[in-house]
């Protein structure tokens, strides 16, 4: 087991260390003056030489790499260009709506996907089984910015349960904080919760045709026992590797349901970097993205290894 | 009174009729072996008895175990008697193990199910039941896992979760069907010696009938679904009635006549094949980063010839390097050192287009044929397959003749070039793949358990018209298999290997008469022998 999660820890740092490089790359070092393009078209060369001056890019470019992931080490991302305030604080903020928007949305779909998986899969074939996997093909269908809409007219306008949107922070108090996200988590859990419902059904369903399968009902276990007991936990490898997939793209992919309830998540924040060119920011979030990304896989690996023996081989 | 009573049983699934009348008797303590080749519907029996059908099946017929109607049983109480009054062993080991638990839950699995004893009390008789498989505690821990098991440690573990409540009635199928001979030996054993210590009944199924006549008191031999002859062991196979047993027993131990083999004396010109210390290696456990792994050397210092026209049997248990030796043989892989020469040239070293010549006159005959096959292409263009090998390009016209001569030479008909594989039976298919090596005209073909899969009266057919092509055509064979039997009925000389090493190689008859080395000895002594079993059986009775 430790030489395993060593070893993850080797390729981990690897795609990091590649991923920094590629960043820098496309950012700086490709033809193209960032300071240029920050300024836009009609920008007096003057103020170009002054940003450019102040982005230290007349630097020599190892120099300037080794500042920039140096910073990362030391919490230092720079001083956003738009907004005048560290990007560190910027983007602190910003996770701090965006991790527990992600949790509770990915955890929400678990609840629901799993129970609804396995019923699926054990009456496979049934009028149960038509009407689930129709509903998830609607949940998967659904847009779900309306389905988000739809959601605040009910709940917000009709029956006055939550606020229609914004964030009040969580010094209000974490109950009234996690109330503001719980719309937008349902959203967002909706399409996952679908998705990941079918992935467990059809994981389901090979490992009701594995031998072990029959070895357990042949030893007295009932279907449903044989179900939870045997096929359940050999159907995780692929669920967990959706569920990766899912917590990566929920950190920063509910861009558009951020704008629907208001609410100040990374999503809103890159997208807002963009559109102003704050390569300043845009560099460091990407950078914290692919972060994010390769240690969610990370940790899916080790989940990996806690289910399945035969991936922590001792080490000779 | 008999313990198992199975009384006009009738399976269909979906529309498909499988089992018509099917009736067997079983007394306490006894043993019955039902034989029969794939489709005769003996697995689908077993698996009736136990309830254990697919989606889909319609039952008719009684089953009555102990005096209690199992057919009047609901799916809860059918629950309550597998495992307790009737357990099962199955043919996979590799996979009728949960692999994400360890060996100890499983077993203990089969106990806590049927139930209120404690975590602790199902551990322990766990533990004693591993015990009496042949499984101690001092090194099969009941926290092992089964992939740190070997195939007959696994079986072991698979028969002491069917036997842990000792049940009246233990059916096995194909319990050592993928197992090595000599392990076959010790699990047959294990079992016999377990259901008569238990006064347990057995049924076991089988398309071996020397195992069969072994093992049973009573045999009863299935075809499509009936069961078409059945009684006393030894006087059944003394006087066989139906013609459908006749064929079984006597392709059973077929020998395929061959208009000559090839003397000691003859071919004295350059061997065809001449591999010289052979050395292949394989990296053991997982990647290190920083070290060099551990090294497992799977075929050390091999060397053997193959001359014109001679079969030669490459023999040994899974492990021995004999399908690690035919990649290298095959040029599919490099080997770590050695030579290997193939008319006259250097395999090894050959490149490009030399050895795309080379490779003409070596093809291979695998044990899957449908796995060979891309499913999606006609016969024509499979069988045709190796022809890229050719330098000079034949004409589409020349191409769809010599595919035809190929199919007409494997007994197939020149029309079959326009079907898909999936059209064909296992055993045409598997004239598919001979047809599909011959048509390169080689000098060697490699036939790695290329008869392994097949029902024995299908197999007697395919080693007929492999020796029918070895004599017309004067192609050599290295005939790689695992059963001795086979191996007898077509080589002229044999090669067993152990363990990554050859410990013997001989003129086959001379070999199996007279083994030399002490694991040829022990192989001989583990293949089931018909004639042997019910000599066996017949001084038992006597001596009653």
């Amino acid at each position: 087991m430790g030489s395993f999660v060593a070893q993850r820890l080797v390729s981990l740092s690897a795609t990091l260390f590649a991923a920094s490089i590629v960043i820098f790359v496309v950012m700086e070092v490709l033809p193209g003056d960032p300071a240029a393009y920050m300024l836009g078209l009609n920008a007096d060369p003057a103020a170009v030489a002054a940003l450019s001056e102040q982005l230290g890019l007349n630097e020599p470019v190892l120099q300037r790499y080794l500042n920039w992931v140096g910073g990362f080490f030391v919490g230092d991302f720079g001083l956003s260009y738009t907004y005048r305030v560290p990007v560190r604080e910027l983007i602190a903020d910003r996770l701090w709506v965006s991790v527990p928007l992600a949790l509770m949305a990915l955890a929400l779909a678990i609840i629901i996907a799993f129970p609804v998986g396995i019923i699926a899969a054990a009456k496979r074939n049934s009028v149960v089984d038509a009407m689930i996997m129709g509903a998830t093909q609607l949940g998967i269908a659904i847009p779900n910015f309306w389905f988000a809409m739809l959601l605040v007219l009910a709940f917000s306008v009709g029956l006055r349960w939550f606020s229609a949107g914004g964030f009040p922070g969580w010094d209000a108090g974490i109950l009234i904080g996690m109330r503001s996200l719980i719309l937008p988590a349902v959203a967002l859990a909706l399409p996952q919760a679908s998705i990941l419902a079918r992935v467990m059904r059809s994981a389901l369903l090979d490992t009701l045709h594995e031998d072990f399968i029959r070895t357990a009902r042949a030893k007295g276990l009932s279907s449903g026992q044989a179900i939870r007991h045997h096929a359940v936990r050999n159907a995780l490898i692929p669920v967990m590797t959706i569920i990766g997939l899912q917590f990566s793209f929920l950190l920063a992919g509910a861009i558009i349901i951020e704008n629907v309830f208001f609410l100040p998540g990374l999503g809103r924040l890159i997208f807002q970097a963009i559109a102003q060119r704050d390569l300043i920011v845009v560099k460091s979030v990407v950078l914290l993205l692919v972060a994010a990304v390769v240690i969610v896989n990370f940790t899916v690996d080790l989940a990996y290894a806690a289910i399945d023996p035969r991936l922590r081989r001792r080490a000779p | 009174m008999s313990l198992l009573q199975v009384d006009k049983l009738n399976l269909t699934i979906g529309r498909v009729p499988i089992l018509r009348q099917v009736s067997l008797t079983l007394g306490q303590g006894e043993a019955l072996g039902i034989v029969g080749e794939s489709g005769s519907g003996k697995s689908l029996t077993a698996l009736s008895i136990m309830r254990l059908l697919p989606h889909g099946s319609t039952v008719s017929g009684r089953i009555a175990l102990d005096g209690e109607e199992l057919s009047a049983l609901s799916e809860a109480e059918m629950c309550e008697r597998r495992g307790r009054a009737m357990g099962m062993i199955f043919q996979e080991p590799m996979s009728a193990l949960n692999p994400l638990k360890t060996i100890g839950d499983q077993v203990a699995e089969a106990v806590r199910v049927h139930g209120y004893v404690s975590p602790r009390e199902a551990y322990d008789l766990a533990q004693e039941t591993l015990n009496r498989v042949g499984l101690p505690a001092t090194r099969f821990p009941l926290s092992r896992y089964p992939h740190e098991l070997s195939g007959g440690q696994r079986q072991r573990v698979v028969i002491a979760m069917a036997i842990v409540l000792k049940p009246k009635l233990v059916i096995a199928d194909e319990p050592t069907t993928a197992l090595d001979v000599t392990t076959q030996a010790r699990i047959l054993d294990l079992l016999k010696r377990l259901v008569a210590e238990d006064g347990s009944s057995l049924i076991l199924i089988s398309h071996d009938l020397a195992i069969v006549a072994e093992m049973a008191d009573r045999i009863a031999i299935m075809k499509d679904g009936a069961v078409v002859e059945s009684g006393e062991t030894v006087s059944l196979f003394r006087a066989m009635q139906h013609p459908y047993s006749r064929m079984l027993r006597a392709a059973s131990t077929y020998v395929s006549r061959r208009q000559r083999r090839l003397q000691a004396s003859e071919g004295h010109d350059a061997p065809i094949l001449d591999a010289k210390g052979v050395v292949q290696e394989y990296r053991q456990g997982p990647r290190q980063l920083f070290r060099r792994s551990a090294s497992f050397r799977a075929v050390d210092d091999v060397g053997f010839t193959i001359r014109r026209g001679e079969n030669v049997g490459l023999v040994g248990e899974s492990g021995s390097g004999k399908s690690t030796l035919a990649r290298v043989v095959l040029a599919l892989d490099a080997p770590k050192a050695g030579t290997v020469i193939l008319d006259g040239a250097d395999l090894l070293e050959s490149r490009g287009p030399e050895r795309q010549a080379l490779r003409r006159h070596i093809q291979a005959v695998f044990q899957d044929p449908y796995g060979s096959f891309n499913p999606r292409h006609k016969v024509a263009r499979l069988v045709a397959e190796p022809f890229h090998l050719d330098e000079g390009k034949l004409s589409g016209a020349e191409r769809r003749q010599r595919v035809e001569e190929a199919l007409v030479a494997v007994g197939m008909q020149a029309s079959d070039a326009d079907k898909y594989p999936h059209e064909f039976s296992g055993g045409q298919r598997q004239r598919l793949a001979i047809a599909r090596a011959l048509i390169t005209q080689p000098s060697l073909i490699v036939l790695d358990e290329a008869v392994s899969a097949l029902d024995v009266s299908i197999r007697a057919q395919i080693l007929d018209l492999l020796a029918d092509l070895s004599d017309r055509l004067n192609v050599s064979y290295l005939f790689i298999s695992h059963d001795l039997t086979v191996v007898r009925a077509i080589t002229d000389r044999v090669v067993i290997m152990q363990d990554g090493r050859i410990v013997e190689q001989g003129e086959t008859e001379e070999v199996f008469a007279n083994p030399a080395h002490p694991y040829t000895q022990s192989l001989l002594a583990a293949t089931p022998n018909l004639e042997r079993a019910l000599a066996a059986r017949q001084a038992g009775l006597e001596a009653q």
